[in-house]
C-alpha cells in the first residue's frame, strides 16, 4: 500500500508544491530545478515509449494470430514500423538519408494531408446538421453563421463590419467566459491532485 | 514577460541620469540582464553609440551592441550570445560614434557591477494573489463540507447520460470506446479525462461489457491501462480485464485518428466517449462516430473544438464541466466542495469584470482618465 498509494501521493504533493513555488522564483536555482524536472519528464517518456511499443506489438501480433479478414492490416502496421525504424537507424544517412526522407515525404505526408482534407467534407456535413432552425436560438445561430460565412467570401466584403463585430464582441465574450471557467477548473483540479483529494488517476478507489 | 519588462525599462529611459555611465540590476529576473544608462552626447556629429562590456579586466572590453540613435540613453544587456549570470562582475563603456561608425568620444565607463538574481518575480504578484484566493476558497469549502454542510450541484446532462450510455452498450453487446484525446499527462484536461475513465471503466466492468481505450501518448497509455485494470479489480471482476482493451496506437495525430476511426467502423462501439484534449481531429472522430450511430459524449477544454463536438455529439461537457465530472460522478463531498469554490470564484470574477467595465464606461463619459488613474493610484498606492 505504501509503494502503490502513499509514496506516489507524497511525491505528487511535494513536487506539486515545489512547482507552484518555482513559478514565482526567477532565481537560477529555481530555473535549474524546472529544467531538470522537464528532463525527467522526457526521460520517463522514453521508457514509456518502450511500453507503448510493446503494447503495439502485443495487440497486432495477437490480431495476426487470429487470422481474420483484418489481420493483413496488422501485418502492414508491424512491417511499416519495423521498416521505417530500420531505415532510420541503419539506413545510409539515417533519418536524413534519401530513402527515409522520400518514404516520409511520399507516404506519410500525403496520408496526413488526405486525413486532414477529409475535415472539409466533415465540416460541411456538420454545418448542415447544426444550421437547422429548430428553435429561436438555432435560428439566431443560423443567421449569424450565414452572415459570417458570406462576410468571409469575396463578394461579401460589404458585411465586413458586422462580421468583425460578431467575432470581436459576442464571440470573444462567450469564449472568454468559457476560458475563465476552464482556468478555475484547472486550478481546482491541480489543487485536488496536489492535496491527494483526487486519486482516480492512480487507479481504483481509496 | 521579459519583453514587457524591457519595454517598461525603455520607457524609464526618459528619466535623467546623473553623470557618466551607470548600471542597474534588471528587476525580477534570474540575473541574466542589466540596465545600462548614460547621458546623451552633445556632439552634433554623433549618430549613435557603441556599447562595450568587460567581463574580465585581463581580456579588456569587447563590442556588445551598436545603438543607432544618439537620443537613446539606455541599453538592456540581455543577449544570449554574450550571456550574463548572477554574481558575474562586469563593467561597461559607452562610446559615441559618427555616421561612418568612427568613434568620436568616450562618454564614460561604469564601475564594476555584478547582477543579482531575484527571489520573487514581482510581475507575477497579481497571479500570486489570485492563486492564493483560489486555493484559500477551495480549502475553506473543503473544511466547511467536512463539518457536515451539504452542497447543491446542478445536473450535468452529459454525465447523467453516462449510465445510460454504458447500459446501452451492454444491451447491444458492443464495446464502449473511450478516447482521451491528443493530450499528454501534463495536460490538466488529460488528467481530468483519466479521472473520469476510472468510474466509467468500473461501470463497464459491473455491467460485464467491454471498454476500448486507444492511446496517443505512451505515458497516458501506461496510466490508462493501470486505471482500467484497477477499476475492474474494484468492481470485483479482475478476471474480465483484457490487456487488449487498452492499447497504444501512435504519436502521430492523423495516424491515431485513422486508427480510431477504423475501430469505430469495424467494431461499431455503441458508445463513444471523447474526453480530454482535442485538436483538428475532433470533428473527424465525432462525425465518424455519428455515422456509426453510436451515442456520443464529448468533453474538452479546447474552446475552438467545442462547436464541432456540440454539433456531432449527443452530449458535450463544456470546459469546466470536464473538470467537475469526477466530483459529479463520485459524489464525494470533499470533491464537490471544490466545485462550490469554483462557483464562488466565478462570482467574484463576474463582480470584478462588471464593476471594472462600469468604471471604464464612467471614465470614458464623465471623467478625465488622469483623475481616475490618480484616484486608483492613491487608493492602491500604485507608483
Amino acid at each position: 500500500m505504501f509503494l502503490k498509494r502513499t509514496l506516489p501521493l507524497l511525491i505528487v504533493f511535494l513536487l506539486g508544491l515545489a512547482m507552484i513555488i518555482q513559478f514565482y522564483i526567477p532565481h537560477p536555482v529555481s530555473q535549474n530545478f524546472y529544467d531538470s524536472m522537464a528532463e525527467w519528464v522526457r526521460i520517463s517518456g522514453a521508457f514509456a515509449l518502450i511500453l507503448g511499443l510493446s503494447s503495439f506489438f502485443y495487440v497486432h501480433t495477437r490480431k495476426l494470430a487470429r487470422k481474420n479478414k483484418d489481420s493483413f492490416y496488422s501485418g502492414v502496421a508491424i512491417l511499416c514500423l519495423i521498416g521505417m525504424a530500420g531505415i532510420g537507424i541503419f539506413g545510409r544517412g539515417g533519418i536524413n538519408g534519401w530513402l527515409f526522407s522520400n518514404l516520409y515525404r511520399s507516404i506519410i505526408v500525403p496520408l496526413d494531408a488526405t486525413m486532414f482534407s477529409l475535415l472539409s467534407f466533415y465540416i460541411a456535413s456538420a454545418a448542415f446538421k447544426a444550421f437547422k432552425a429548430r428553435n429561436a436560438m438555432a435560428f439566431a445561430l443560423l443567421v449569424t453563421a450565414i452572415i459570417v460565412m458570406l462576410g468571409r467570401v469575396s463578394f461579401g466584403s460589404f458585411l465586413d463590419g458586422i462580421v468583425e463585430w460578431i467575432l470581436v464582441y459576442p464571440n470573444t465574450a462567450a469564449q472568454r467566459g468559457i476560458i475563465l471557467g476552464i482556468g478555475l477548473g484547472m486550478i481546482a483540479t491541480s489543487l485536488k491532485i496536489i492535496l491527494g483529494i483526487e486519486r482516480s488517476y492512480l487507479g481504483g478507489g481509496d | 514577460m521579459k519583453i514587457l519588462t524591457i519595454s517598461f525599462a525603455l520607457l524609464l529611459s526618459f528619466s535623467a541620469v546623473s553623470g557618466g555611465v551607470s548600471v542597474e540590476d534588471f528587476p525580477n529576473d534570474d540575473g541574466s540582464s542589466l540596465i545600462v544608462r548614460w547621458n546623451s552626447t552633445v556632439n552634433t556629429e554623433a549618430a549613435g553609440y557603441y556599447v562595450y562590456r568587460q567581463d574580465n579586466p585581463e581580456d579588456g572590453y569587447f563590442l556588445l551592441s551598436r545603438i543607432a540613435s544618439p537620443a537613446e540613453t539606455l541599453f538592456v544587456d540581455y543577449d544570449p550570445r554574450y550571456p550574463l549570470s548572477a554574481g558575474m562582475n562586469v563593467s561597461y563603456k559607452i562610446v559615441a560614434i559618427s555616421h561612418e561608425e568612427e568613434e568620436l568620444e568616450i562618454l564614460g565607463e561604469s564601475s564594476v557591477f555584478s547582477s543579482s538574481a531575484s527571489f520573487f518575480n514581482g510581475t507575477k504578484t497579481n497571479t500570486f494573489f489570485a492563486t492564493v484566493i483560489a486555493f484559500g476558497l477551495i480549502l475553506y469549502f473543503i473544511n466547511t463540507i467536512k463539518k457536515g454542510k451539504s452542497l447543491f450541484i446542478r445536473k450535468i446532462a452529459g454525465l447523467d447520460a453516462l449510465d445510460e450510455a454504458v447500459g446501452r452498450a451492454t444491451e447491444m453487446g458492443r464495446p464502449v470506446l473511450y478516447v482521451t484525446g491528443l493530450g499528454y499527462m501534463e495536460d490538466i484536461a488529460t488528467v481530468a479525462s483519466v479521472n473520469i475513465l476510472g468510474p466509467v471503466a468500473k461501470k463497464v466492468a459491473e455491467y460485464e461489457s467491454t471498454i476500448l481505450v486507444p492511446n496517443f501518448d505512451p505515458i497516458v497509455y501506461t496510466v490508462t491501462s493501470e486505471v482500467v485494470k484497477e477499476a475492474y479489480l474494484e468492481a470485483g471482476r479482475p478476471d474480465a480485464y483484457n490487456p487488449d482493451q487498452v492499447f497504444f496506437i501512435s504519436e502521430h495525430q492523423f495516424a491515431y485518428v485513422a486508427a480510431v476511426n477504423g475501430i469505430m467502423l469495424r467494431e461499431k462501439p455503441a458508445t463513444n466517449l471523447f474526453l480530454g484534449m482535442f485538436y483538428a481531429e475532433s470533428l473527424l472522430l465525432a462525425e465518424t462516430g455519428n455515422q456509426t450511430g453510436a451515442i456520443q459524449i464529448a468533453g474538452t477544454d479546447a474552446v475552438t473544438q467545442l462547436p464541432f463536438f456540440v454539433t456531432s455529439c449527443d452530449y458535450t461537457l463544456i470546459g469546466e464541466e470536464l473538470y467537475a465530472a469526477s466530483a459529479y460522478l463520485s459524489r464525494d463531498p470533499v470533491l464537490c466542495a471544490t466545485i462550490k469554490a469554483q462557483d464562488i470564484e466565478k462570482g467574484l470574477l463576474m463582480i470584478l469584470l462588471v464593476s471594472l467595465s462600469i468604471l471604464s464606461i464612467l471614465n470614458v463619459f464623465f471623467f478625465k482618465s488622469d483623475i481616475v488613474w490618480r484616484l486608483i493610484s492613491a487608493f492602491f498606492r500604485v507608483e
